[in-house]
């Protein structure tokens, strides 16, 4: 007897101590895949800026306001010749490797700002070219540099800058703000995030109430018979279809059939929507179907109908689990790519989308985008996107988590 | 089958009907759970449904106020008439039937709602009282009614469902008091109850039996014997015996009564 108990004892042990194993071993990928993201992708949060001391000539920016960017760039290029004399520097190669374009604009809107500034010399800060923008980040090291076969003088003025205080690191608020580019310093997730954030939108506006409608009249008013087992398969059918199947019936009905404007988040919300219908429906019954009868028989009993009864009472009883499976369903939809792609929402779209009219992307086609793009610089982009979706991702996870635990019933 | 039925006292009682049901028969799918059920309700008076479990007396109970309808495969054949009407012809209002004819289940099952509105919903929904403060008398008087009143005046806007066992029991109580039924129907509203909850409900049931018509299922004969004035006997969905309480207990007619109520059942 006792031996027996023991053994059942060891066997629960195991079992216990094999769980903790699965569990921790889930863990360390989880910790593994975050670390290995994040190392990638966290430079992309940050951009290197050189502060430069130009001149701005009254002769050259007479006209300021229609002045074109490549003049700074060339006022920015002679600064950067006069500082090399200083240094005895000779040949840095080109220019644009610590100050580019970017720098240029971003000189022609301080002027534009602040008209005065013409005619004198001004100490600022500018965004720096690609080679200065990786050795300020630390993404490139001087050994990588050499690498490189960059020139040894650029090398030798980076240090310059470094020593002397002239380079430094600050946070990437751009990368929020601007769209896609051909360039990865001048390409941000803005587009794509406006893009997701129509299209969720509109997935939720059209899946939400018509899966509570479905779920509620399939639960508690629709006759038991053959229909409603073939609805039921159907919807838990529909559960398990692959999602690309859903971009292809996006792209014959509502495209081609129903003349919906392609690559816009409206014909992706709607395909999204019904992607994540059977998802909301089936956890919306499952919610209501743990309400107990007698809530509703309750509500009936005082001369209640059904449908008061129901929407009084069961649903709002029902209602954390609902919304959890509905976030959970938002979660899935909004880290869909595979349809959006069929209904061309890939293209590569500069301008961030002011309505879900406009042709957008969305956060992970983003990344599918840029992790494809060889250009070096994209593939921290793209790791830095991914960290901004599982950002979104979790924090949905969690808010349901912390809606259920709010909303509970206690019976 | 013919049910006994004891003579009453008086010609008059026997007029004095507020629902009568004639060869009522009750049907789950192919399974017939009531057969040919008949028997005269008598207003102000608590009458107690007793015997076996499985005999059919929540479901004669939820034919009263078509509670049954919410039963997806139940049918209800027969004669139930409300005040001589009958509440199966067509065109007949369910809600106000149920209006008229409250009911207390037994298991408590308060709203998840806080106590008040518990008790409100009633008559917000049948739009019974003009303003706040109505509805705040209503509230008042219903949970007053159902003795519940000094334990939570303090806490009505806590949730009804942390309330205890006996203390939702009235509270389900005050909310089917709270539409003025003229019937309540109370399905063993005592079972999950310790018998100091269970003495409170008792004496709310002596307390209404004044004003309103009480059907009352029991499993416990001592329940029957001190609560109702009549008592129905039902044996496997049919009416065996219904007579005075007091009849019921010290001469049952049928042998089954008898073996039931002194406890030889088997
Ligand atoms: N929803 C239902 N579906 C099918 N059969 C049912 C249903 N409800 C009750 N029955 C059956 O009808 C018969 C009578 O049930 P009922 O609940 O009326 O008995 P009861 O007298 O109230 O019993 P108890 O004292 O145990 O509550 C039982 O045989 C039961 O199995
Ligand atoms: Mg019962």
């Amino acid at each position: 007897m006792s031996t027996h108990l023991q053994k059942r004892y060891r066997r629960q042990r195991w079992f216990v101590a094999v769980s903790r194993v699965t569990i921790l071993l889930a863990l360390l990928f989880l910790v593994g895949l975050i670390v290995s993201i994040v190392g990638r992708g966290w430079s992309g949060f940050f951009r290197g800026e050189v502060q430069i001391t130009v001149a701005l000539p009254e002769t050259v920016l007479e006209n300021s306001g229609k002045v074109r960017a490549s003049v700074y760039k060339k006022l920015i290029h002679k600064a950067l010749l006069t500082d090399f004399e200083q240094h005895g520097i000779t040949d840095a190669g080109s220019l644009e490797n610590i100050i580019g374009f970017q720098g240029a604009l971003k000189l022609r809107q301080l002027v534009r700002k602040d008209p005065d500034s013409i005619g004198r010399t001004i100490t600022t800060w500018l965004p720096a070219g690609k080679f200065a923008d990786g050795y300020l980040k630390g993404d490139l090291s001087t050994q990588t540099l050499v690498e490189l076969q960059v020139e040894p003088d650029l090398i030798r003025y980076f240090e310059i800058l470094d020593r002397s205080n002239k380079g430094r690191m600050v946070f990437n608020w751009s990368f929020f703000t601007l769209g896609d580019s051909s360039q990865p310093d001048t390409a941000g997730i803005g587009g794509a995030l406006a893009g997701s954030f129509y299209m969720l939108l509109l997935t939720f506006v059209l899946s939400f109430p018509t899966a509570i409608l479905a779920a509620v009249y399939l639960e508690l008013f629709a006759p038991k018979n053959r229909w409603f087992d073939l609805v039921e398969i159907n919807i838990n059918n529909l559960a398990a279809v692959p999602s690309i199947i859903f971009g292809l019936l996006g792209l014959a009905v509502f495209i081609n059939l129903m003349g919906v404007p392609r690559s816009t988040p409206l014909v992706g919300g709607m395909v999204l929507a019904l992607m994540t219908l059977p998802t909301i429906v089936i956890s919306a019954r499952a919610a209501i179907k743990a309400v107990p009868e007698t809530l509703l028989a309750g509500a009936m009993s005082l001369g209640a109908t059904r449908m008061q009864g129901v929407f009084h009472h069961v649903l709002p009883a029902a209602m954390p689990g609902v919304l959890t499976g509905t976030i959970i369903g938002m979660a899935q939809a909004l880290g869909e790519t595979a349809p959006l792609i069929l209904i061309g929402m890939v293209a590569f779209i500069h301008h961030i989308p002011a309505g879900p009219m406009e042709a957008a992307t969305a956060l992970p086609v983003q990344i599918y985008l840029w992790a494809d793009n060889p250009l070096r610089g994209f593939a921290e982009r793209s790791a830095a996107a991914i960290m901004v979706l599982l950002a979104f991702l979790m924090i949905m996870n969690i808010s349901a988590v912390l809606l259920r635990k709010k909303l509970e019933v206690k019976w | 089958m013919v049910t006994i039925e004891t003579r009453d006292a008086s010609a008059s009682a026997r007029a004095e009907t507020i629902i009568s049901a004639q060869k009522v028969n009750v049907y789950y799918g192919d399974f017939q759970a009531l057969k040919e059920v008949s028997i005269d309700i008598r207003p102000r008076q608590v009458t107690a449904l007793i015997g076996p479990s499985g005999c059919g007396k929540s479901t004669f109970l939820r034919c009263l106020n078509r509670m049954n309808d919410l039963i997806l495969n139940c049918r209800v054949v027969g004669k139930l008439l409300l005040n001589g009407e009958d509440i199966h012809r067509p065109g007949f209002d369910v809600v106000d039937l149920r209006t008229h004819v409250g009911m207390v289940f037994q298991k408590p099952n308060p709203f998840p709602k806080s106590i008040y509105d518990n008790v409100a919903y009633g008559p917000r929904i049948h739009k019974m009282a003009n303003g706040r403060s109505e509805l705040d008398g209503m509230v008042e008087s219903s949970l007053r009614r159902a003795g519940l009143w000094d334990e939570v005046k303090d806490k009505l806007a806590g949730l009804g469902t942390e309330l205890s066992g006996g203390q939702q029991q009235r509270l389900c109580i005050a909310r089917a008091i709270a539409v003025e039924p003229k019937i309540i129907l109370m399905d063993e509203p005592c079972s999950a109850l310790d018998p100091v909850a269970t003495g409170r409900i008792e004496e709310l049931i002596f307390e209404l039996r004044r004003d309103y018509t009480i059907v009352l299922v029991t499993h416990s004969m001592q329940q029957a014997a001190r609560t109702s004035q009549r008592t129905a006997f039902f044996h496997l969905g049919e009416l065996l015996e219904v007579g005075d309480t007091n009849d019921i207990f010290t001469k049952p007619r049928h042998e089954r009564t008898e073996a039931y109520i002194t406890g030889r059942y088997g």
